[in-house]
């Protein structure tokens, strides 16, 4: 197998520098104590499970990456129909302003959410000054403000598959449906979603996993008083050197983001079948 | 007059502007924000000046920060583009099981909390005896980096015209200048692309960067993610400022030499 033979320089540096790092992470967490060497035990999957607190803390990081993955889709759907549909020219420009995200800088990014949504912020200013409010309101720190800039910051990841499936689309396809008596909504919610499905699930299956672990974005726009996962990951491992307790929340958050995952694709694929049959 | 059809387009073409202005907006505000001629970060600044770009010349800890930083994307780039385009050739011949799980495996660390492997990376080395070093860094960064340039190297090489390859073969040109003279031309702005988001990714790295560097080695994401959460200083709307422009001429310079957008938008 000549072909083989390219992918194990790769296959090799991945063995080493990625299987085994993940080998490890699932050997200390199965460790008594607070030490690698402390013997197999299953009490620090016990010790996680048994405290509401922590339930809380992973149940709130999968719903505030399920909310910002919705408003990815809701809000950047039109964007990519708009891109697709667009002509030459405004169409290079749109997909420029989509892929520049990509390649800018999360840090820059959230810290221009700062100075957007703080107290003295851009949001805050306006809302004063048309009297929607008579004090300014709190959107740093909040849920809320962790989902809209969670959902700006991986919009593009969102779209981009998007517009891949909705250009494979054959523009016929609308045409019929409108030459059949179809208006513009029925034709969209039953040709052109539908059509677009495989579009959605590769969306959502990557922006809810960036979301989940955007640790930057979770941690400078929630503050110390929102904690999630990837918070609480960096404090037992760091902070408190708590190796095999830090181990097993990161097996836990890992199993439940790709079970969230697999439950998607599945459902998706019945759906498929579904309509096929 | 369809009122359907209008209501359609409006509502459609609304959400799409309002999104695309959301999407574009932070950028342009740090930017603006980072010419500031006031002490405290407010926007809209009620004067310019360029004071925060010149206090950037005797900022040394945010120079060293960003040389780290540097360092460790062009190396890890350079590995994840050596190792990852052979994969890749791998990957678009093999047609059988493996090189489906071969992928899986390689695209995995998009998916996977880049956290916690940051973290099974700082025990495999502190295992080994290894300290936190550029070596560490580098290491952690090639296996985050080389899903990007999988991805757009695949997508190349799924648009290869095999007939191309056969003629070369035919001629009697043996596979290595086929590659050479055939295939590597034809990829090459896929690869191109691949490499640069995979050394922005690399280069805006925080939760592997975390558990890999100490305290010689901080990253300049992580020094701007201590100085934003602190105390603020205006330098670091300037250092924004600075890593906006240069990513901006960037992508422009590979959107002429590669076709950037509409690649990484196939």
């Amino acid at each position: 197998m000549a072909s083989l033979r390219l992918a194990a320089p790769l296959g090799g540096f991945f063995a080493l520098f990625f299987v085994v790092p993940l080998g490890l992470l699932l050997f200390t967490s199965t460790q008594a104590g607070r030490q690698i060497g402390g013997g197999f035990s299953l009490e620090q999957y016990a010790g996680f499970f048994s405290d509401t607190l922590n339930l809380s803390v992973l149940w709130n990081t999968l719903l505030v990456g399920a909310k910002a993955t919705v408003l990815c889709l809701v809000a950047g759907y039109p964007l990519a129909w708009l891109t697709v549909r667009a002509p030459a020219r405004l169409q290079s420009v749109l997909v420029f302003a989509i892929v520049l995200p990509i390649v800018t800088s999360v840090v820059v990014r959230t810290f221009a959410w700062i100075v957007i949504l703080g107290r003295n912020g851009l949001v805050n200013t306006w809302i004063l000054e048309l009297g929607l409010s008579a004090t300014p309101l709190r959107l740093l720190f909040s849920e809320a403000g962790v989902v809209i800039v969670l959902a700006q910051v991986q919009m593009p990841l969102m779209v981009l598959p998007l517009i891949t499936s909705l250009q494979r689309i054959d523009p016929n396809l609308g045409s019929a449906s409108a030459a059949l008596g179809a208006g513009a909504w029925r034709t969209f919610f039953k040709v052109t979603l539908p059509l677009s499905v495989p579009g959605i699930v590769a969306g959502t299956i990557l922006t809810y996993a960036a979301c989940v672990t955007a640790f930057v974005t979770q941690s400078l726009i929630g503050g110390s008083r929102l904690l999630y996962m990837p918070m609480m990951i960096y404090q037992q491992a760091l902070d408190l050197q708590n190796w095999p307790f830090a181990a097993a929340i990161s097996v836990i958050f890992m199993v439940s983001v790709l079970l969230v995952i697999a439950s998607l694709v599945a459902v998706s694929r019945t759906r498929a079948a579904q309509a096929a049959a | 007059m369809d009122w359907e059809a209008l209501s359609f387009q409006v509502v459609f073409t609304l959400v799409a502007a309002f999104t695309a202005i959301v999407l574009v907006a932070p950028t342009l505000v740090i930017l603006i924000l980072s010419f500031t001629a006031e002490d405290s970060l407010h926007f809209p600044p009620s004067s310019y000046s360029l004071r925060w770009y010149a206090a950037l010349l005797d900022a040394n800890e945010i120079g060293d920060a960003a040389l780290v930083s540097l360092k460790v994307a062009l190396v890890a780039v350079t590995c994840s583009v050596l190792l990852g385009v052979p994969a890749a050739l791998a990957i678009a011949r093999g047609r059988s099981g493996w090189a489906r799980w071969l992928d899986l495996l390689f695209m995995s660390p998009l998916i996977l909390p880049a956290l916690a492997f940051g973290f099974a990376c700082l025990m495999l080395f502190s295992l080994v005896g290894i300290q936190p070093s550029l070596l560490t860094l580098t290491l952690g960064h090639v296996v985050i980096s080389v899903p990007f340039v999988l991805r757009t190297t695949l997508a190349s090489l799924s648009q290869l015209d095999p007939a191309l390859l056969d003629c070369s073969l035919s001629l009697g040109a043996g596979p290595v200048t086929t590659f050479r003279r055939i295939t590597l031309p034809l990829i090459a702005p896929g690869v191109a692309s691949g490499a640069f988001i995979a050394f922005m990714a690399s280069f805006d790295n925080v939760p592997v960067s975390l558990f890999l560097q100490d305290a010689r080695t901080q990253v300049l994401p992580i020094h701007l993610w201590d100085i934003i959460q602190n105390q603020l200083d205006s330098r670091a709307a300037s250092t924004c400022g600075v890593i906006i422009i240069v990513t901006i001429l960037l992508m422009l310079l590979m959107e002429r030499v590669a076709g950037f957008s509409s690649r990484v938008a196939k």
